[in-house]
């Protein structure tokens, strides 16, 4: 496997420049005789469309909801991260860099980083000449605010959610380029291979969910930018239709996939309330600023209402063990002492699954100091998202809160050039691997979506396809797609034929409840040797005894989340693998054999690496390989929160 | 429909106002219809405008009508009104009405068609008037299709400023308030002459 | 909600659900289902309902749902007459049961309008909504050409009025509630967030005249001010931005009708 990252030479401020006026470049005239595939369209997917119609290509995109609006970027709710110093607070392209790597945990590529946080103030540039409706003070200049992991206020905001604000920017000026004729956009059409030819990228293979067709696509090039794999958790804070299969498919067919135990959980959601529940949902982390966590000391008093647990029968375990930062320790941190109280029999709210899983977060004494209109004006949204969901007054008694998957910083390795293993595979946003470590920071999953898409494949595509000759792709009816056609279709038959007796959300939450207990916010040896093997056997039940009713050609959900699963499985062996073979912690991923006292404890000689893995054939373990992480002017150092 | 609805709801004002001329005798009333008479250039002015914009307004108002119809593909089984007005759910019914009232008060009063029996009243419109209103289902005709008009315009006039762009949520339920007091004056105002006939107040 | 027992209460239910298949008439199917915890989503309690058949071997009920946190705005079900169901200023899988009764009857059907058609049971199509923006739905800035972003000042008034109208999720609901299946409210919410921003004035009439001619094209029917679109909207949009779209459409329209090319007409060659 090759995996070399191409970084380019010079010091780390340069390489970027350097390297773009190294790229290769294809002339006006010729670009539209190439045709580009973009797979996803959400930040990273509608902006590279976007922008390669603008150079001039034949784009076609592909997303499975039923416009490019509504990909799951749209949810992010904090804001977006860039390097703009209108705070005059010290904030620089450099400082953004070593908050970003140290977020990281120092497990990501240094020279990628630096370009995200170069590229940063280019990306708000950009988002406001497209009338995105950023937060202003009454100058009419830009307003900030500040974030975890952060010393200066550099993050930029729309009300709660940046996310779908910038989406749709992104989605306009995607749209800007269908109305002319020069996207061609296929919504409610999932990816469901990809199709190498003399072992490069030169098409995918989808199915219209709506006709159920499956039809294959030829290009010169095809992008990646699917998201992350949080379902595999099966609850997470993702949309119900986020899914690995375009990168793992992709994984199949030879891409390298990297890191894929880096997954963040976030400790302030809305706790389950029950076995049908499909989604967690996530509240700002801010409320941490107010509210105070605890639990009861006595097991016996979880049964009681808040307000009969008196003063001294409560455990405000995170003041308790971390005196110093309290209730804002950083997200993995809390999120594991929150696991760590439950798990012993003290957590609070409904029976789930024979757990009490939530610890409270109480306002009531910042209430009494500040008085119940300040706190009404600071999270008033987020009280009336508490009370919509849990139908709880959270001023008059406390919220539950529980940490819950967010997001996943592994994902197909990439070069520096966004490109994978696979020449002519490309991948951008949340379904790379490359700039978040094994930690990302808050407010930074915007800023990579974007930088990919309008100020990284622009270009390095370009440098690609300058080296093809143009009028060069295979046609749809050679070989290489009818096989992979054959393929796609043999599965869908093979997953409508089996005829069980087993619902694929059946073998989905079974998947989710061996991930998220053995592979979720702590991991250990035995647990994840556990898991390879239940999801092993899960995996062999799910392809002898589940149904899927509907048929294959009309819009069937079953179908899709049948095939969705089956990956997941996958996926999810792989996951638990990466994990069981990563002896140390790092970020999100808290192997218990290796801490100090609650903190997590890197290993750098052995593991300063991203471990990159190869598909092997079917029923087999994939293939460990690693590219070694080289720090050329940053100082690895210990987090400390103590 | 907001254009040709303004003139018409200002033609009924100007209308309603020269009807009241009824309270200060016969006079005036007579003497105000001579000078529209006087004046044919005036009142065929007036009368093509009301004309043209009468057959625009339930042209506009059919169209719409058939095509808002279609648009909504038969609704929902179940009908669920959170907010629209009932009169903004019958303009098209109390249009027809009006429309319906509008001829017969043509054939009435200005063809003197019908309802009037065979007396001839000359130019004597004050004669005219108690005349017609003396019998009470024609009477009562006038009452009701009136209060139609006031539901009709209570509507038409607040959409008249949103057509425009000339509302706002901090201005919209002071419009709306407006619209229903417009939609008032004019029934009440051409209401009050066949009650004073039924009345015995005029005679 | 919660008891002594940590359990929660439940609800059983008479649910008629729209059965369609893409161009053909569809009907309603009656279905009971028991034990739907009161805290359940709406989509929570449709995903009972369709494993129970997935049970009895029979076909799912297809309906559109992603993010299930209120944003994405995919989700679409006509609930009792209802677009999004019972309470104002919620989508469909903000929705929770503890909204019902105990033995009620729910109808659940797609939402209704000719420019939305249904692709199955509870799916429609609302690509209607994407033509509009593609005819003039954006500002027009190629990647790489924006200047700094604080050349541009936009008065906090202003951004927030944007940010009013940029709120709309493009779910539907305005046409789905509309007696007319008018799209008024979300093409308002649309030509306001832009065309009252500095950056959005130079294509101002352009994208106005473009937006609603796409409109009027897509099949939706003409707002009439019943306002039911304002009181369904799960974002509370308000019926301003049509007032202001009517105002800007009228602009347009006199600025074009008096437009000069400032050079006579040729005529003939």
């Amino acid at each position: 496997m090759n995996l070399d990252p191409k970084t380019p030479a010079g010091p780390l401020a340069d390489k970027w420049n350097n390297h773009k006026a190294k790229l290769r470049l294809v002339s006006p005239a010729n670009r539209r005789k190439y045709h580009v595939i973009v797979v996803g369209s959400g930040l990273a997917g509608s902006a590279a469309a976007a922008s390669f119609a603008e150079m001039g290509y034949e784009v076609s995109c592909f997303c499975y909801q039923d416009s490019p609006r509504r990909a799951h970027s749209i949810a992010a709710q904090g804001g977006i991260n860039a390097a703009k110093n209108y705070q005059n607070d010290g904030d620089s392209v450099r400082r953004l860099f070593q908050d970003t790597i140290k977020g990281g945990d120092y497990r990501a590529r240094e020279a990628n980083v630096y370009r995200l946080a170069q590229v940063s103030t280019n990306i708000i540039d950009q988002c406001v000449a497209q009338g995105v409706p950023f937060a202003r003070e009454y100058g009419g200049l830009l307003a900030n605010r500040s974030f975890g992991g952060a010393q200066v206020s550099r993050t930029f905001y729309a009300r709660g959610q940046t996310g779908q604000q910038l989406l749709i920017g992104a989605y306009s000026a995607l749209s800007r380029q269908i109305g002319l004729g020069t996207v061609k956009m296929y919504t409610r059409h999932e990816m469901l291979d990809l199709v190498l030819v003399d072992g490069k990228a030169k098409g995918i293979v989808t199915r219209d969910l709506v006709t159920g067709a499956i039809e294959s696509w030829s290009s010169d090039v095809v992008v990646v930018c699917t998201g992350g794999y949080g379902n595999v958790f099966y609850l997470s804070t993702n949309a119900q239709g986020c899914n690995v299969t375009a990168t793992f498919r992709a994984h199949r067919r030879g891409a390298g996939f990297a890191n894929p135990c880096y997954t963040q959980i976030h400790p302030t959601c809305i706790p389950v309330h029950g076995e049908d529940q499909s989604k967690l949902t996530l509240m700002s982390e801010s409320l941490r600023n107010d509210g105070r966590v605890w639990v009861p000391k006595n097991k016996a008093d979880c049964t009681k209402p808040a307000s009969e647990i008196p003063e001294d029968a409560r455990d405000y375990f995170l003041e308790r063990k971390y005196p110093s930062y309290g209730n804002l320790a950083p997200r993995d941190i809390a999120s594991r002492a929150a696991k760590e109280v439950c798990d012993e029999g003290r957590g609070v709210g409904q029976v789930v699954d024979g757990k009490r899983l939530g610890v409270y977060l109480d306002f009531s004494a910042a209430i009494k100091r500040l008085g119940e209109s300040e706190i009404r004006a600071r999270y008033g949204n987020l009280f009336d998202m508490y009370q919509n969901i849990t139908g709880e007054n959270a001023y008059k008694q406390p919220m539950r809160i529980f940490p819950a998957v967010h997001y996943t910083m592994g994902g197909l390795w990439v070069d520096y050039n966004l490109q994978s293993n696979i020449p002519g595979l490309f991948v951008g946003g949340e379904a790379n691997f490359s700039d978040h470590g094994a930690n990302r920071l808050g407010a930074s999953a915007l800023m990579q979506g974007l930088a990919d898409g309008y100020f990284v494949l622009p270009y390095t595509v370009s440098d690609f396809l300058a080296g093809e000759k143009s009028g060069s792709r295979p046609s749809t009816d050679a070989p290489e797609f009818q096989a992979v056609v054959k393929d796609v279709n043999d599965r869908v038959a093979k997953l409508l034929s089996i005829n069980g007796t087993k619902s694929p959300r059946y073998y989905h939450k079974a998947l989710g409840k061996i991930t998220w207990e053995q592979c979720g916010m702590a991991r250990d040896k035995a647990g994840l040797e556990g898991a390879i093997r239940d999801l092993q056997a899960l995996k062999k039940d799910f392809w002898e005894n589940v149904k899927v009713v509907g048929s294959g050609d009309a819009l069937a959900p079953e179908l899709e989340r049948a095939g969705r699963v089956a990956d997941f499985l996958d996926f999810g062996i792989m996951m638990c693998l990466d994990a069981l073979t990563r002896e140390e912690s790092c970020g999100g991923h808290f192997r218990t054999e290796f801490q100090d006292a609650g903190e997590a404890k890197r290993d750098d000689a052995r593991y300063a690496h991203a471990a990159v893995w190869q598909w092997t054939g079917e029923g087999q373990l994939p293939a460990r390989h690693v590219e070694p992480l080289v720090y050329e002017e940053t100082q690895l150092s210990t987090r400390s929160y103590k | 429909m907001a254009l040709t609805g303004l003139v018409l709801a200002g033609f009924v004002l100007g209308h309603m106002t020269g009807n009241l001329l009824m309270f200060k005798g016969p006079e005036a009333i007579n003497a105000y219809a001579a000078w529209l008479h006087a004046n044919p250039g005036l009142l065929w002015g007036a009368r093509a405008v009301l004309i043209i914009s009468t057959i625009a307004h339930i042209w506009a108002g059919i169209l719409l009508s058939l095509d808002n119809r279609a648009a909504r593909a038969g609704g929902p089984a179940v009908d669920a009104t959170r907010r629209a007005t009932i009169a903004s759910r019958t303009m098209p019914y109390s249009g027809v009405v009006i429309l319906g009232f509008a001829i017969f008060h043509l054939l009435h009063f200005t063809f003197k068609a019908v309802a009037l029996g065979d007396v001839s009243f000359g130019d004597d419109v004050y004669k005219m008037v108690i005349a017609g209103f003396s019998s009470k289902p024609v009477a009562y005709f006038y009452i009701i299709s009136l209060l139609l008009l006031c539901l009709h315009l209570s509507h038409g006039v607040s959409s008249v400023f949103q057509t425009l762009g000339l509302r706002n949520e901090r201005w919209r339920s002071r419009l709306d308030g407006l619209a229903l007091a417009y939609g008032w004056i004019i029934a009440l105002g051409f209401i009050s002459i066949p009650l004073a006939v039924l009345t015995g107040y005029l005679k | 909600m919660v008891q002594d027992n940590g359990k929660e209460p439940t609800l059983a239910l008479k649910l008629r659900v729209w059965r369609q298949r893409r161009g053909q008439p569809g009907a309603f199917e009656e279905h009971s289902l028991a034990a739907v915890p009161t805290s359940a989503s709406f989509l929570e309690m449709m995903d009972m309902l369709n494993e129970q058949l997935i049970k009895a071997g029979k076909d799912t009920f297809a309906f559109d749902h992603d993010c299930r946190e209120g944003i994405c705005g995919m989700c679409s079900m006509t609930i009792n007459g209802m677009p999004h169901g019972p309470i104002p200023g919620v989508t469909t899988c903000q929705l929770h049961m503890r909204n019902f009764r105990d033995g009620e009857t729910i109808t659940v059907e797609p939402w209704r309008a000719r420019a939305f058609p249904v692709l199955k049971d509870l799916a429609v199509d609302r690509s209607g909504f994407d033509k509009v923006i593609q005819s003039g739905g954006f500002i027009t800035v190629r990647t790489g050409s924006a200047p700094e972003a604080n050349n541009i000042p936009v008065p906090k008034p202003i951004a927030d009025e944007a940010m009013d109208a940029a709120e709309c999720i493009g779910c539907g609901a305005c046409v789905a509630s509309c007696k007319n299946g008018s799209a008024m409210l979300f093409v308002g919410a649309k030509i306001n967030h832009l065309n009252i921003l500095p950056q959005g004035q130079a294509e101002r009439d352009r994208r106005t005249l473009s937006m609603v001619k796409t409109m009027d094209e897509a099949g939706f029917g003409n707002c009439t001010n019943y306002g039911e679109c304002q009181a369904h909207c799960p974002k509370s949009i308000t019926l301003d931005v049509i007032a202001k779209l009517n105002r800007d459409y009228l602009r347009a329209r006199v600025k074009e009708f008096f437009s000069s090319t400032g050079k006579p007409s040729k005529g003939g060659d």
